[in-house]
């Protein structure tokens, strides 16, 4: 049985191996360099923004080409540019969203492994209430009945995400508050506001950060499902949600939807290997086997 | 006799309660025992006897559900049923414990400077970061932790277990405590590390005059390290006193018991002696003496009341034939 994670190279891996690469593996390089690229677009894409993404680029419906790698959209806008602005609205929402459910959550859920009693019951009972609708319908619900917008789609997310640290931070300090060594601090003399932050809290965030780096290609897709249904960003916002709505109702002009869709595939996929990445780092005992 | 001064720890007539539907279990039922200045106690019985129960108690730390009632007195003044505020500042402070798994009872993320620093700071508000880190490392001095400079910023997984209970027993006496609770300090630990942890312990005793009260089932540890010996049956006190009378002339059958089941390295027995049966659980405890199921000299009327601890020189014992009986440690011969 491993008992500490090995830095030089490791059998049971997520990913390929390649043998000359100081990293782990493939899949973990490529997560980094998507995720990365796509910090650095949302950052200095105003820019080097090749075309205006609101304003007209050029003629309309044009198939990819060298003057449009990703062609144009049925009111003349270059897709590929919109697709890059993209980034500028659903990085920030996935930030927002899990900065501001994963703080309440854990907060919560803390408070309820370790005071146990009615605030336990009550913030469980809550979590359970929000956990038994299915997430993408309660969302929906949510921000329908907000109004449509990024920020009421934000709201919906967050109601709809805090339950899961909640659950998670609570079932982590159950058993934090079991081993031996918080015993040893209440008899040292600490008191409960010390043993809770001190002593079990900093042994609950390995489940809770792997969580969140995978959450973060979730509330991506969850935010751009709710726009693709008209609850979320409007046009003309460049959101990949709703641009892959437009690309709908212009099903033979493929290439509308080909560049968000992508781009959504590349976020979600590369925060779950990072994910993967994390999870293979803090708790070498679960490895992935892919 | 001579006015003695006022121990140190004194209980009377402790009794730990665990309420049921069926009423109430005794973990502990009404035992008296004290702890003096400079003196080490050792606590002995076997598990579920409540030797551990009641220094829990002491602390204040039993588990939810348990009631505790009686006395227990520290430096004179009532410490049952103390606030939980008053308390905190007893624990890690005058009284303090250490544990039997070093293993787990450190923190694995923080280093062990900080929580050795983290004791005395608990304590002592004022102190500055410098002043700490001097103090911290003392202690691990006094606790013959080699090069404390560089193991004070280590983590605990960098220390042997032996090198662990020491940490554990450096943030114990970090404030210069009245009383140290020792539960079972060396069980988990080998036998040379066992010698090297009763070296300290005794060398706290020396040189800090720190009370001990030591819990255990090992005799041959007691033995070494004890003045006085106070041995729990099933949450009673069986025998109690000065430790070289009990062990050459044991006045109850339990103890008789436990001193010949100790095995000798000269005597060629077939078959080691151990005492027939097993202790009864807190649910299902029997009438009168507790022990006298198991007890090879009971008559019927042991199952009828629950003997008295009575004087017997300077012990006490709870037997109803103490007086008639004369018991040698029992050997395997006599069965």
């Amino acid at each position: 049985m491993t008992v500490a994670t090995s830095r030089q190279g490791n059998t049971a891996r997520a990913g390929i191996k390649l043998p000359w690469l100081p990293w782990r593996s493939v899949t973990l390089i490529f997560a980094l360099f998507v995720i990365l690229s796509f910090i650095i677009i949302a950052v200095t894409i105003p820019f080097w923004s090749p075309y205006d993404p609101v304003g007209l680029a050029g003629r309309r419906l044009q198939p990819p080409s060298a003057l449009h790698w990703c062609g144009t959209d049925a009111l003349g806008r270059d897709v590929l540019t919109r697709a890059l602005w993209g980034t500028r609205y659903s990085l920030p929402i996935a930030v927002l969203v899990l900065g501001i459910a994963v703080p309440l959550g854990v907060l919560l859920g803390a408070a309820a492994g370790f005071l146990g009693g009615i605030i336990d019951n009550a913030v469980m009972r809550l979590a359970d209430v929000t956990l038994a609708f299915p997430p993408v319908l309660l969302a929906m619900a949510i921000a329908a009945s907000l109004g449509p917008g990024l920020i009421n789609t934000a709201v919906a997310l967050i109601i709809v995400w805090w339950p899961i640290y909640a659950r998670l931070m609570r079932a982590q300090v159950l058993n934090v508050k079991k081993l031996d060594h918080v015993d040893a601090a209440v008899i040292a003399g600490a008191g409960p506001l010390r043993v809770l932050f001190k002593h079990i809290m900093p042994l609950c965030w390995s489940p809770i950060l792997v969580n969140t780096t995978m959450d973060v290609g979730q509330v991506i897709l969850l935010a751009s499902g709710l726009s693709f249904i008209g609850l979320g960003a409007q046009p003309p916002t460049p959101e990949w949600g709703q641009m892959v709505a437009e690309g709908a109702s212009n099903f033979y002009s493929w290439w509308i939807a080909l560049a968000p869709g992508l781009a959504i595939l590349l976020v979600s996929l590369s925060s779950n290997f990072l994910g993967d990445a994390m999870r293979d780092v803090l708790d070498p005992r679960i490895k992935a086997s892919v | 006799m001579t006015a003695t001064p006022e121990p140190l720890l004194e209980v009377r007539d402790l009794r730990i309660a665990i309420p049921s539907r069926e009423g109430e279990h005794l973990a502990v039922a009404n035992i008296d025992f004290q702890v003096s200045s400079g003196e080490i106690l050792g606590l002995v019985g076997e598990s579920g006897s409540g030797k551990s129960m009641s220094m829990l108690a002491v602390m204040g730390l039993l588990p939810a559900g348990m009631r505790a009632s009686g006395s227990v007195r520290f430096k004179g003044q009532e410490i049952l049923g103390l606030p939980e505020r008053q308390m905190r500042r007893l624990r890690g402070g005058r009284i303090a414990m250490i544990f039997q798994d070093p293993m787990t009872a450190l923190n694995p993320v923080l280093t062990v400077g900080a929580q050795i620093v983290e004791a005395i700071m608990l304590h002592n508000r004022s102190l500055s970061r410098r002043e700490l880190r001097s103090r911290a490392l003392e202690l691990m001095e006094l606790v013959a932790i080699p090069a404390p400079d560089k193991r004070f910023d280590q983590y605990p997984h960098e220390f042997s277990g032996g090198m662990r209970q020491r940490v554990v027993i450096a943030i114990a006496v970090a404030n210069d405590p009245d009383l140290l609770i020792a539960d079972e300090p060396t069980t988990a630990l080998d036998v040379t590390i066992q010698a090297q942890i009763v070296d300290i312990l005794n060398k706290l005793r020396r040189e800090k005059g720190v009370a001990i009260a030591l819990i255990t089932h090992d005799l041959g540890l007691v033995a070494g390290l004890a003045d006085r010996i106070a041995i729990l049956y099933a949450g009673r006190i069986a025998e109690c006193g000065e430790i070289g009378a009990v062990f050459q002339r044991p006045r109850h059958p339990y103890t008789a018991g436990l001193l010949a089941a100790v095995p000798s390295i000269d005597a060629d027995v077939a078959r080691l002696y151990a005492i027939r049966g097993t202790p009864p659980s807190i649910m299902d405890r029997p009438p009168g003496c507790q022990f006298n199921p198991r007890c090879p000299f009971a008559l019927p009327r042991c199952a009828e009341r629950s003997p008295e601890l009575r004087w017997f020189g300077e012990n006490v014992v709870a037997c109803h034939r103490a007086e008639e009986l004369n018991l040698a440690p029992v050997t395997a011969d006599a069965h």
